[in-house]
């Protein structure tokens, strides 16, 4: 049975009249990956900024692996591991001077502090890079290192802000893999995104956050269930054989027959669609099917439906920004 | 946890990338060379070594200790690395005495440059040198946590060193160094008793050349209550400004 890590309870933050994160409740099992997306000035950062003790909540109550995470912060900050959205170790620094100094922030002792930072820097593609300053590490590699510093002192848990954005594809793939791996070894992690996408990939369950309010939160296939109307196949037939959407209809009276390109036909049903009867009719009427595929929706479906945001628009606007 | 380990990291850290770099040596060893020499320009004849001394070693602490501290922390907020202190598990008291120490140990050497040059040029002795340590340590706190004080204020680097003269200038001819505070128009007079470099300079004249005119143990009290004063003054800014 999972047990709750994170007990986050009517949690706000208000700037004066600006309610940043508006009465937010959500709770995050030991040993999963959490993820919270949302669009710009949505609260995402505010709201890790809470949990991790660089902001102070206006009003409600945090709870982290049992202490109070309001007032014992300094307790709670030994058992966590933050990642900020930017690369924030030092220039002058070379990469394991970086992470033996994060290290001692802990309290690690000499020896274990170098042995652990070694050992990261291996674990994480860059035992020979340990030695080059900071400054001279490309945006990738800072992120990795900014990462490796973050769970230097094996924290229970993992914060990460943004752990990709502004990265190139190799790294943020690299970043991913490093961060299952963490997983499955026992960290809980707790990631804010924009990246749809990666939030797929890793996360047992999502919340969305929109102008200050979780909206939604579940595991990506209760998400992705609701947010499944109707069931849905695809079938790409030979070029120009879509011509059959009227007798299909006529066969099929209960399915929506709907074509899509030269070669495709979807068949849409509120009841679970069969394929063999729909693969006979083909037969019969000698159409080759080359393909027939269950479309399933995506967390991206989801997201656009449950908030009415437009990811493009959200992807832009990030983008934008850290420019 | 030990968070003497913190603590002590975060000094070496400073300490290597702050205070040890090349240009700040040197600015420790021109800062009081310069003076000696405004002096030796301004009398147009011989100086008197010893009698400039306090002066020196007073304004070596100030103008070193307020730099660096505006800037090295001034530098870390921008650049965000801050954050890194501020998200470590150790109470913030302990962090803004690490990052404050370094600066302290930086005016303290300061203050100590051009007695070393005056051994060669005067002779030293009859000085109460137990009195001028303690004066030159508590000069290089309270003028460290005046800078702290400062950077915690702005969010600029060029902001720090702005704000930083308009505190620095008026306590440089106020503090009794080059005007004895009792030859001051009385109306500026009360200005000077609410420096802490006056109490620390006069510490140093009574120490060096017995011509302070404040009771020592006076001096002590002020300097740690202002001490005390810009300390929490500046951890409550943070808390307030940076723990938003």
């Amino acid at each position: 049975m999972s047990t709750t890590i994170i007990e986050v309870n009517q949690l706000s933050k208000h700037f004066d009249d600006f309610k940043a994160v508006d009465e937010i409740s959500f709770s995050v099992n030991n040993g999963e990956v959490f993820g919270f997306l949302g669009p710009n000035g949505a609260g995402k950062t505010t709201t890790i900024n809470m949990l991790t003790g660089l902001a102070r909540p206006t009003s409600g109550s945090i709870l982290i692996a049992g202490e109070d995470g309001i007032k014992h912060i300094k307790k709670v900050q030994q058992l966590i591991g933050i990642v900020p959205d930017e690369s924030n170790l030092y220039d002058e620094m070379s990469g394991l001077e970086n992470l033996i100094f994060c290290a001692s922030l802990y309290g690690l002792e000499k020896q274990e502090r170098e042995s652990r930072a070694k050992q990261l820097l291996d674990q994480f593609g860059l035992a020979n890079t340990g030695k080059r300053s900071f400054k001279a590490y490309s945006k990738g590699m800072k992120r990795k290192l900014t990462i490796a510093a973050g769970i230097i002192h094996q924290p229970q848990i993992l914060f990460l802000d943004e752990p990709t954005t502004g990265i190139d594809v190799e790294s943020a793939r690299q970043i991913r893999k490093l961060l299952q791996e963490l997983n499955h070894y026992g960290t809980t992690i707790f990631l804010t995104t924009h990246y749809i996408e990666e939030a797929e990939r890793l996360c047992n369950r999502v919340g969305f956050i929109v102008e200050g309010k979780v909206v939604r939160i579940g595991g990506l296939s209760e998400l992705m269930q609701d947010a499944q109307q109707d069931n849905i196949v695809e079938f790409a037939l030979e070029s120009n054989s879509t011509d059959l959407q009227k007798a299909l209809e006529k066969e099929f009276p209960k399915t929506k027959i709907t074509k899509l390109e030269d070669d495709k036909i979807r068949i849409s049903s509120p009841v679970r669609i069969e394929l063999m009867p729909f693969m006979n009719f083909f037969a019969q009427a000698q159409v080759p099917v080359y393909e027939a595929k269950v479309i399933h929706p995506s967390l991206e479906d989801v997201f656009v439906k449950i908030t009415g945001i437009e990811l493009s628009k959200m992807k832009k606007e990030k983008e934008g920004r850290k420019k | 946890m030990n968070k003497s380990i913190a603590f002590w990291s975060i000094l070496m850290k400073d300490m290597k990338n702050y205070y040890l770099k090349p240009p700040n040596i040197s600015w420790g060893i021109i800062f009081p060379i310069s003076w000696t020499l405004m002096f030796f320009v301004r009398s147009q004849s011989a100086v008197d070594i010893r009698g400039i001394l306090p002066g020196v070693m007073a304004l070596s602490i100030l103008f070193g200790t307020t730099s660096m501290l505006a800037v090295t922390i001034t530098f870390e907020r921008k650049s965000r690395s801050f954050e890194r202190l501020l998200l470590a598990p150790i109470s913030l008291n302990i962090l803004m005495l690490a990052k404050t120490t370094g600066a302290i140990l930086f005016g303290v050497i300061n203050a100590f440059i051009p007695v070393f040059f005056a051994s060669f040029l005067a002779d030293l002795s009859g000085i109460n040198w137990g009195a001028a340590v303690l004066s030159v340590v508590l000069i290089a706190v309270t003028s460290t946590f005046l800078g702290l004080f400062i950077a915690v204020s702005v969010s600029e680097v060029f902001e720090a060193q702005t704000f930083s003269n308009f505190f620095r200038f008026p306590m440089m001819f106020l503090c009794g160094l080059f005007i004895p505070i009792p030859n001051l128009p009385a109306v500026v007079r009360p200005l000077s008793f609410l420096l802490p470099l006056t109490y620390g300079a006069d510490i140093l004249k009574t120490a060096i050349n017995h011509t302070g005119f404040i009771a020592p143990w006076l001096s002590f009290i002020v300097l740690l209550a202002f001490t005390l004063f810009l300390f929490l003054m500046s951890t409550r800014n943070i808390k307030k400004k940076w723990i938003y």
